[in-house]
């Protein structure tokens, strides 16, 4: 399928940004979605899944030995598939963002595995590392982000072939109203975008008193715009 | 984190602009073989490699090899504030200190600069970025300028930190426990976190409610956006509601994976009906 090599190379220098180089925060999903969509044709697409995703993955804190969500390779599968089966039909987002965030699930996984694979060629090299080898220890790096990039372009690839169809199918049979579809999905986005930023935030001073002063302005904006 | 004794360093050596970008970049890489026994000090030991070439004997000297052994050991920090002990390591090594010193700073900045950066980092500035980009969508701001600022606000602060980090630490060497007392890391995380709650006020209901307006079936699809009447207040009470469940389920449910639960419930609601 030569079509998902674009997908694939982008997916794997986003899943690269997650962790391993240079965590400029190309892999957030506002970014790396609205990629994916540009990608496959329709960036606007894109965007609205990076959204509904940025506001799922508020929670997600890229913390040393945690096991969290990979959101890189996620959202290019995301934002491809928002863009691809057709923003238009009333089931397409909820399709794209479930596939993103189980896709994302397994970049989790597929992080974790590579950390022990990493843990084991460093063990393997530690006689050369304790004899301050230098060759030792960036073969060990360019080995780990090759071994990144390539997992990241495999985790967005197998997506892809996996959600492509079954995103299909799903979309030709889906039955519930455009507005519930869509009304469920920003609702459920919503509400853990606000449980995230209260556990993160709330211990600060007076910041409730800011969530309420944002939230008024919030609301003005709504009412005047 | 206490300062070790030490006697006071000469002033830095000015160190020159190719080993400083060597540096830089290679503190990009700083996690790039992260693993859970030596977590980033592979990445320490990689990005202050260029310094320690100055080292006597230059690169296949005694001194050399015996540095990049240390520098490769357990290490574990913030991967942006990990700058600091890059630039304070590789001074301290060049400033021929003891090596049981440098192991005492080694091991004494692991904690801090772990819990500073990912208090500043993670829960500060990142989702303080994120909001402002929500924000900017919320306001009807197109793809491009969205992700633009994003990126550029995001790598402002992400740059900006890292260089501050070398140069700070580099500085400083064996004595940069004193840079931790910066006002910028020891207050920054509470005046950000007022800032993240301000944005989320404002940003959240905007973003949602332009991603319920079906906006964005744009004029490539020719399809009239479906009116939506009172399904935003009603979208934003519900996830108003679900939040503050998430909340009050703190630790026992992760947000995403009750997304997940829902969003699976809907589709499969929807198809089978």
């Amino acid at each position: 399928m030569p079509d998902l090599l674009p997908f694939a190379l982008l997916g794997a220098v986003f899943g690269l940004d997650v962790v391993s180089f240079p965590q400029a925060m190309i892999s957030r999903p506002i970014v790396a979605a609205t990629a994916g969509g540009a990608l496959a044709g329709d960036t606007s697409a894109g965007l609205l899944a990076g959204v509904v995703l940025e506001l799922m993955a508020m929670e997600t804190l890229p913390v040393g030995a945690s096991r969290y969500p990979e959101w890189g390779t996620a959202s290019v599968a995301g934002g491809a598939l928002a863009a691809s089966l057709g923003i238009a039909h009333a089931g397409t987002l909820a399709v794209a963002a479930l596939a993103a965030v189980l896709t994302a699930w397994v970049g989790g996984w597929s992080m974790y595995g590579l950390r022990k694979l990493n843990g084991a060629w460093a063990a393997r090299r530690l006689p050369a590392l304790e004899a301050g080898d230098r060759r030792a220890l960036a073969g060990l790096q360019i080995r780990g982000l090759t071994a990144d990039l390539t997992r990241g372009a495999l985790v967005t690839v197998v997506a892809l072939v996996v959600w492509r169809p079954v995103g299909t199918w799903l979309v030709a049979r889906w039955s519930l109203p455009f507005a519930i579809s869509r009304a469920v999905l920003v609702a459920v986005a919503g509400a853990v975008a606000w449980s995230a930023v209260w556990r993160l935030a709330h211990g600060a001073p007076s910041s409730r008193w800011y969530l309420i002063g944002g939230l008024a302005m919030g609301l003005a904006a709504m009412v005047l715009l | 984190m206490t300062a070790p004794s030490i006697a006071p360093l000469p002033p830095a050596p000015p160190l020159s602009w190719r080993t400083w970008a060597a540096m830089f970049a290679r503190l990009l890489a700083v996690q790039g073989a992260w693993n859970y026994e030596l977590m980033l000090g592979t990445g320490i030991g990689f990005a202050a490699e260029p310094a320690l070439r100055s080292l006597p004997g230059g690169p296949t000297g005694e001194a050399y090899h015996a540095a990049l052994a240390r520098q490769s050991r357990y290490f574990n920090a913030h991967p942006y504030l990990a700058a600091v002990a890059v630039g304070a390591l590789a001074r301290a090594e060049l400033a021929g200190q003891p090596p049981a010193q440098i192991e005492r700073l080694r091991t004494a900045m692991c904690g801090p600069l772990g819990s500073v950066g990912d208090r500043l980092v993670w829960a500060g500035w990142l989702p303080c970025c994120s909001l402002t980009a929500l924000l900017a969508y919320g306001l009807g701001a197109g793809a491009v300028t969205v992700v633009a600022l994003f990126l550029v606000l995001y790598n402002a602060g992400h740059i900006g930190l890292r260089a501050w980090g070398l140069r700070v630490g580099w500085r400083n060497g064996l004595r940069v426990a004193a840079v931790l007392a910066n006002p910028v890391l020891r207050q920054g995380p509470q005046y950000i976190a007022r800032a993240v709650m301000l944005l989320a006020g404002a940003a959240i209901p905007l973003a949602m409610r332009r991603a319920l307006a079906g906006v964005h079936l744009a004029s490539s699809l020719n399809v009239v956006p479906t009116p939506v009447g009172r399904t935003p207040v009603v979208t934003l009470l519900a996830a108003a509601v679900l939040g503050a469940a998430l909340v009050w389920l703190h630790g026992r449910v992760e947000g995403w994976r009750g997304a997940a639960l829902i969003l699976a419930a809907l589709i499969i609601f929807s198809v089978v009906r």
